[in-house]
């Protein structure tokens, strides 16, 4: 184990109800020495002309990351904790196969740099016994980041979900949405 | 001459707002900072705890401060960014003096201390000494707002001293004493966790304190019921149990008809009414016949909402009432303040764990800052300037004779008309933006425009500002030791990270010279701000803002002490009246019986639309700060028009086209946003911006007849299509005020 203060107990958790659609996460990832003012977490509004409801788009760390299968440099790598890496800038090759597989829209090609860039969970504070930059900030705590026991006993009225499925493809996530108390999947139709 | 000098432009050139990003590299040394200093943010009421990441005398980055209580690290845009301000290029360093046709140049400070003392000197001796006026902010810390107040009084020798927490906080602290005998919330946050019920009144929370979200949501994860009112689905109104969606001014029909249906069903806490309050006859009087159809037209809230309301409110076992600026920036947010605690005394719900109720208080220390003297009715403590043992124990405190105390003076807005009618010829500001935070703000420039002399005191050259004679470079929050006092009444301990840069100084010690020069400097003969603050708890002490127990080190060993704490062994008072010993002079809680009435300016033919303001989430007030930060203009770059669909309708409007706003007092142009989540009859405008595109050229400047705030809140306009979409250049430009 490189880094022992790494806590594999540690998860991620997005609760959409929750989101005031203020940007602190975004404006807080950004200040990471490795993203260069650029966040890797976004907001948008849903469709504001109806709602002031925003989503929160960020890495959901796959158990089988589509974005490293599609990847033909092999950039994109898993770590043992689960973690998917932003695409190793010397591999790189800025062909966007990333962009255009990963299921949930996140990969943003930086094209000054014709780089991919992605969250990597922070991992220079993750690995050091802190939480992410966007979930300690994140003033509702839309964004959480604890234990799966933590979170269960402070929200019961939501259940965590990791099980994504778009039509027949299920993917699973390292990263959980917090969905209606008894959900155990979320359903994407086609 | 209070004119500008020269063109906006090149004023604009010289001092900003220019938009300020952090390198894509970071601001050198934020890697290896050489300090971290734990102290709070320099934005709203909440003061949420934060590190500043210092190098070689810069702030250069943030980290967040895990272990202070409110808020574990979390926090909002504008915490995050707060940082940008101190390596800001707009930052003022250097005194600067008026000089006409070519803008502002340098000067000495010798200069420009002697030319303010002799234009006070002159203005005062020719005119009186209350000619001479002063305007202050609640930005600032607990010391430098005892400070003023004593200046004021002391050294300026005039009564015309007011605050920027006159558009803020007035009409609940004016409630608060009438109700209560004291101004503060009853409980702290931590009393919000378990609340059954939370009714949030005119406080778009998600926006504007966006840190106490978390302590909502608390509440709501152990099952409290939201209950947000609001002409507007806010970020907070969008998820809660029931919106009230009251139309601007309707707010005190709404609780008056509560409180008749808690009366109808008995939904009362009697051994409390009994006991512990008075007039509660008169004030279900009063309301007797607010019967639920009235209601549903006065507020244009449906009657089943209002019903649904009440049941909840007066069934619950306990509670937290919260309102804010939605409320009380009203001719009569006094009485809607008052609607407010009459529900809550009602059903008897204070005083108690998780049963609460207070404002939350907007500025960084508009608690603090309204406690301790820079009120024009006020003195340090919360002591009534008009009251002759109050006068007396001051006079005591600052060694001056009682007589040579000024009395009460004019309130914010009253300054400005003042200074409109030619009898105030003079005036110093610090920490005030009154042309782009006043209502009707083209009467305010008229009245700039008149004075003599005019003396500010920042460290951005605000709007005001730019019609001054003399600009005296001040500090930022995080150069100068203070205190301030949070919404929830802790007072918290603000570190000095950095010394101000160039010739900026230290706000106190600009004040500390002006009081020399002004031959006063015994009274001002202070080193450090703990010697301020000694004085300030002296001068509280047996006040109801009682700070005696209060010392630097209790606040930094137990991250902040709540008031009242008046002995140093008391552990200080975050939850208020478990004693039921209210501070009003026969002890009780007091109902005050509210009838309605409308605001100022109803609607009518010629002005069919109901306007009302307020704020986003990723600017702060006048934007003196948040307008010079990149990142928060990119967030929201210009002020928008939010209108609903069927109104837009029938004016064929389309999302983006430029309307032509227009009212009473003005006209400005703002592009249309279509959204669903406001009321068919309102339109809503942040007024954080300056120039043309500032909502407060088309506000109201009627008051409140007891607290004196404006009625921001509320007027009727017209609205003009012009079928045309904005310019991108207007858009990229709004933050510069021209």
């Amino acid at each position: 184990m490189q880094n022992p203060q790494y806590n594999q107990q540690m998860e991620f958790f997005i609760d959409m109800q929750r989101c005031i659609g203020c940007h602190a996460c975004e404006m807080a990832c950004a200040e990471c020495e490795t993203n260069g003012q650029e966040s890797m977490i976004h907001i948008h509004y849903v469709e504001r002309a109806v709602s002031v409801q925003t989503t929160v788009q960020v890495c959901m760390h796959c158990e089988d990351p589509v974005c490293a299968n599609v990847c033909p440099a092999d950039a994109i790598t898993k770590d043992d904790f689960g973690v998917v890496h932003t695409a190793n800038t010397s591999r790189c090759i800025g062909c966007s196969n990333c962009v255009l597989a990963c299921p949930f829209g996140v990969p943003k090609k930086e094209e000054k740099a014709e780089l991919m860039m992605k969250c990597n969970m922070c991992y220079d504070r993750t690995s050091a016994g802190k939480k992410p930059m966007c979930a300690t900030v994140c003033p509702s705590q839309a964004l959480f980041y604890g234990t799966r026991e933590e979170i269960e006993k402070l929200r019961p009225n939501s259940t965590p979900v990791s099980k994504f499925l778009f039509g027949q493809e299920e993917v699973n996530t390292k990263v959980n949405i917090m969905m209606p108390k008894g959900s155990t999947e979320l359903r994407i139709h086609p | 001459m209070a004119k500008l000098p020269t063109s906006v432009d090149s004023i604009i050139d010289q001092f900003g707002p220019h938009k300020a990003y952090t390198p894509k590299e970071g601001f050198q040394g934020v890697h290896e900072p050489d300090k971290l200093v734990k102290t709070h943010c320099c934005f709203c009421g909440m003061q949420c705890g934060i590190q500043l990441k210092v190098k070689d005398n810069k702030v250069a980055g943030f980290e967040p401060w895990m272990e202070f209580p409110f808020n574990e690290g979390r926090l909002c845009p504008k915490g995050v960014q707060r940082y940008l301000q101190n390596n800001h290029p707009d930052r003022i360093l250097h005194p600067y003096k008026r000089v006409e046709g070519k803008g502002f140049e340098q000067t000495s400070w010798e200069d420009a201390m002697s030319k303010t003392v002799s234009e006070i000197q002159r203005i005062q001796n020719s005119h009186g000494r209350d000619a001479f006026a002063m305007l202050s902010g609640v930005s600032l810390t607990n010391e430098k707002s005892y400070m003023v107040g004593k200046f004021a009084r002391v050294a300026l020798k005039t009564k015309n001293l007011d605050y920027n927490g006159r558009l803020c906080m007035v009409s609940a602290g004016a409630g608060n004493k009438k109700a209560f005998g004291l101004d503060r919330i009853s409980n702290s946050w931590a009393d919000l966790k378990h609340a059954e019920v939370i009714i949030i009144a005119g406080t778009n929370v998600s926006e504007t304190f966006p840190t106490l979200t978390h302590y909502i949501w608390q509440a709501r994860d152990n099952g409290a019921k939201l209950i947000v009112i609001d002409p507007r689905v806010t970020p907070i109104a969008r998820t809660a149990d029931l919106h009230l969606p009251v139309r601007p001014g309707g707010d005190s029909a709404l609780f008056g008809a509560m409180l008749k249906i808690l009366v109808d069903n008995d939904w009362l806490d009697h051994e409390f009414i009994d006991q512990h309050t008075s007039g509660f006859q008169e004030s279900i009087d009063a309301v007797k016949d607010y019967d639920l159809a009235w209601a549903e037209e006065k507020t244009g809230i449906e009657a089943a909402k209002i019903q649904q309301a009440a049941e909840w409110w007066g069934k619950a076992k306990t509670s937290f009432l919260l309102h804010a600026r939605g409320i009380e920036h009203h001719t009569k947010g006094v009485d809607n303040v008052l609607s407010c605690i009459n529900l809550v005394l009602a059903t008897g719900r204070i005083g108690k764990p998780y049963c609460g109720y207070g404002t939350i208080t907007g500025q960084g220390n508009g608690q603090g800052g309204r406690e301790h003297g820079h009120k024009c009715d006020q003195l340090p403590g919360n002591r009534d300037i008009t009251n002759p043992e109050h006068r007396q124990y001051i006079a005591d405190v600052w060694g001056i004779d009682e007589k040579e105390l000024p009395g009460k003076g004019l309130s914010a807005y009253e300054i400005i008309e003042a200074i409109h009618r030619g009898e105030i010829k003079g005036l110093i500001t610090i920490c005030f933006n009154p042309l782009v935070s006043l209502p009707n703000n083209n009467f305010v420039r008229e009245a700039l425009e008149k004075l003599e002399y005019y003396v500010a005191i920042d460290f951005f050259l605000n709007e005001t500002a730019r019609h001054a004679d003399l600009i005296l470079p001040g500090s930022l929050h995080e150069e100068e030791e203070g205190t301030v006092t949070t919404a929830e009444g802790r007072v918290v301990k603000i570190n000095q990270a950095i010394t101000p840069p160039g010739e900026a100084r230290k706000d106190s010690e600009i004040l500390i010279e002006l009081a020399q020069r002004l031959g006063v400097g015994d009274k001002f003969a202070y080193d450090k701000a703990e010697d301020v603050f000694n004085e300030l708890r002296v001068a509280s002490k047996g006040g109801t803002a009682d700070y005696f127990g209060i010392t630097y080190e209790k606040i930094e060993k137990n991250m902040g002490v709540f008031w009242p704490c008046p002995s140093e062994d008391h552990p200080g008072t975050p939850r208020l009246w478990e004693d039921r010993k209210f501070k009003t002079p026969d002890g009780k809680a007091h109902f005050n019986p509210v009838s309605y009435r409308d605001p100022a300016e109803v609607v009518d033919k010629e002005y069919p639309v109901v306007m009302t303001t307020g704020r986003v989430v990723s600017q702060y007030l006048s934007g003196t700060q948040t307008r010079r930060i990149g990142k928060l203009l990119d967030q929201y770059p210009e002020p928008l028009l939010e209108i609903h669909p069927k109104l837009a309708y029938q004016y064929g409007i389309k999302d983006g086209d430029q309307v032509i706003v227009k009212t009473r007092r003005g006209e400005a142009t703002f592009p249309a946003q279509i959204v669903e989540t406001i009321r068919e009859d309102t339109v809503f405008i942040p007024y954080h911006w300056g120039g043309k595109h500032s909502a407060n050229q088309l506000t109201i400047g009627t008051l409140d007849p007891i607290s004196k705030i404006p009625e921001f809140k509320v007027c009727a306009c017209q609205l003009i299509p012009t079928g045309k979409m904005a310019s991108v250049q207007i858009k990229e430009t709004a933050y510069q005020s021209f």
